[in-house]
């Protein structure tokens, strides 16, 4: 990341070096910009003063402000002044903010807004200021909807904010579909949950009474699909979110089926099919129910994941001895090899901008979360732990969710984020333990 | 290894798991399986009696003397000699008792990415089911499920456990054919 200003990251630093105590602003010149790139220098500092009510916001006004200011602060690219360093109070949404007490306490961005609720029906509005500009940032924007959705507001809000801030789409108003665990580790209970993509507002899709694991969202985020053992054994099933609906898939005598994926347009379905002992990759198209087999070889074929284009299919397969990367047409094929380091490479998601491809990797007992441009060139690890698995992209490909689980008797899985730089590794909170998160894409 | 089959009868009358292997999924079993897999919602439950173990016919006789499961080598599904040896026997006592039917479990240590497990797990149960099939236990009588690594027996972080774990485990139920 380089804070603002064209990329003259370089010229900031030494300024900051040269007076110390001498603001990073006051280098600038040009819009309020990050740029999300390799070299740190330092988050972005911003304030998000409590919104203005404008009739019956009671909370609201203060929370959704609060909500903005965690989801930027969330990314590491932002560091929020606190209020008690305010100088300007915000007290009407339409007046001037008052530039110059907000350069005093170094605020590069600042977001005002006003809530008004009447009933049940909430109004959120919102203006993004560039303070050593002097300027607005994009135009003023407004969301309504009811008061249950008030979350949703501000993360609007904040991904608009950082959306204006870095030219990157945003992936606060999105939903994570997971697996929620609990009970001690050879009884362990899962039930299907989604929650925000901060970890709010969870709600259980599933009883635990059967083992489910790695559920996906569709592209337009109304149905899920996972493993269920609901019938005893492995089955692929979709699930409709809003009526919790489910319909086993591909049902085949003497066969499993598991790992099931979304075609970028919803209608079809790639998952490993295993007979005899033996799996390999087909194609659902759920409309019509025909099958069509796209690999077939005697080593375990698994864990696919299309080309946003819907062109082609990253999977792994242990065809070469080890788990391994590969690539085919999503008409099938033989595949060439993606993963050319050391140690054995699962679970590739090709990322939403189509340019990279995430994985976990086990390599000397260890275990990473990596990513690689689609070529297997510029293999970068993010991670590190006793074991890392299972990554899902942020709509907008800037950042990576997936489980991290202990060792030992006691050992327990949670969620975790990190940028695709490796920067801001930081724990989901849940409640209880949690695995095999899917991002939704941004909420429409 | 002491088995207490009242015990676990009363565990089976109490709705739980009335799987005849009472430590497959460790002690008790809550979590464990109606239907042989996992699942309150998903099955019927089928109680069986384990009776004395020094009854050559017994589920007891069969989960000990004869061996119900299994050990792999790391990422491994082929049959060692030594567990070769136990599935043959696994056969023969089949043969002979072809009243119960049989589901094969293949499961996984926690060194793997969940879904190959999976793959991993259905390799072993299959080296197993194979073997029983060309010993002559009728296919029919049989069926193969793979946990991966969801249902470990034991639950440390190191080799002594991880060995336990990559396992397959001959599952018997009254029923054969049915």
């Amino acid at each position: 990341m380089t804070v603002n200003r064209f990329s003259i990251s370089a010229v900031a630093i030494a300024l900051l070096a040269l007076f110390g105590a001498q603001t990073p602003a006051q280098a600038q010149s040009g819009p309020l910009r990050i740029e999300i790139t390799e070299g740190v220098i330092e988050p972005l500092p911003f304030a998000v003063p409590d919104f203005v009510d404008e009739g019956g916001a009671g909370e609201y006004a203060r929370n959704i402000a609060r909500v903005i200011a965690s989801d930027l602060q969330g990314t590491g690219l932002f560091r929020e002044i606190p209020r008690e360093a305010h100088i300007a109070r915000v007290s009407s949404f339409d007046s001037s903010i008052g530039y110059e007490d907000w350069k005093a306490i170094n605020a590069q961005a600042v977001i005002t807004g006003a809530v008004t609720v009447s009933g049940d029906r909430i109004v959120v509005k919102f203006r993004l200021f560039d303070v050593f500009s002097g300027q607005q940032l994009g135009e003023g924007l407004q969301f309504a909807g009811t008061t249950q959705t008030w979350r949703r507001m501000a993360h609007k809000v904040a991904d608009a904010a950082y959306s204006r801030i870095t030219g990157e789409g945003g992936y606060f108003d999105t939903r994570v579909v997971f697996v929620s665990e609990s009970g001690p580790k050879n009884q362990r209970l899962k039930r299907l949950a989604v929650m925000d993509y901060d970890g709010a507002n969870v709600q259980y899709l599933t009883d635990s009474s059967s083992i489910v694991l790695a559920p996906r969202f569709s592209p337009t985020g109304d149905r899920i699909l996972y493993t269920s053992y609901a019938s005893g054994f492995p089955r692929i099933t979709l699930m409709d979110v809003g009526s919790l609906r489910t319909q086993s898939l591909a049902e085949q005598d003497g066969t499993m089926t598991f790992a099931p994926r979304f075609s970028p347009d919803g209608g079809r379905v790639v998952f490993s099919l295993e007979r005899g002992g033996n799996s390999d990759l087909y194609m659902l198209d759920i409309g019509s129910g025909g099958l069509q087999q796209l690999t077939n070889a005697p080593s375990i074929e698994t864990a696919p994941s299309f080309s946003p284009d819907g062109s082609q299919i990253v999977f792994e397969s242990d065809r070469s001895g080890t788990q391994q990367l590969y690539i085919m047409p999503a008409s099938g094929g033989e595949g060439r090899r993606v993963s050319g380091g050391q140690g054995r490479y699962g679970t590739p998601v090709w990322s939403p901008r189509g340019d990279m491809i995430a994985f976990t990797k086990q390599h000397q007992g260890r275990f990473h979360i990596g990513v690689m441009r689609t070529d297997g060139s510029e293999e970068r690890l993010l991670t590190a732990s006793f074991l890392d698995e299972g990554p899902t992209w942020a709509p907008n490909g800037r950042v990576i969710m997936f489980t991290r689980e202990t060792s030992g008797a006691g050992g327990e899985a949670a969620l975790y984020s990190v940028d695709i730089s490796g920067r801001n590794l930081r724990q989901i909170s849940t409640d209880g333990a949690a695995s095999d998160p899917a991002w939704s894409p941004l909420l429409p | 290894m002491t088995l207490l089959p009242k015990a676990l009868l009363l565990v089976a009358a109490f709705g739980l798991a009335a799987c005849n292997n009472p430590d497959r999924f460790g002690a008790g079993g809550a979590g464990g399986g109606a239907g042989g897999a996992g699942g309150a919602g998903g099955g019927f439950v089928d109680t069986t009696g384990l009776g004395d173990p020094n009854n050559p016919a017994s589920v007891a006789y069969f989960n000990q003397r004869v061996g119900d499961r299994v050990l792999f080598p790391v990422d491994q599904h082929t049959l060692t000699p030594e567990a070769r040896q136990i599935v043959v026997g696994q056969a023969q006592w089949l043969m002979a008792n072809p009243s119960y039917a049989v589901i094969v479990e293949g499961h996984a240590d926690e060194q793997g990415t969940k879904e190959y497990n999976i793959g991993l797990s259905a390799r072993r149960a299959a080296s197993v089911h194979q073997l029983l099939i060309s010993q002559g236990v009728p296919a029919n009588r049989m069926r193969t499920v793979p946990y991966g690594k969801e249902r470990p027996i034991e639950v440390c972080s190191s080799e002594a456990c991880y060995s336990q774990n990559r396992r397959s485990v001959t599952v018997l139920s009254v029923g054969a054919g049915a």
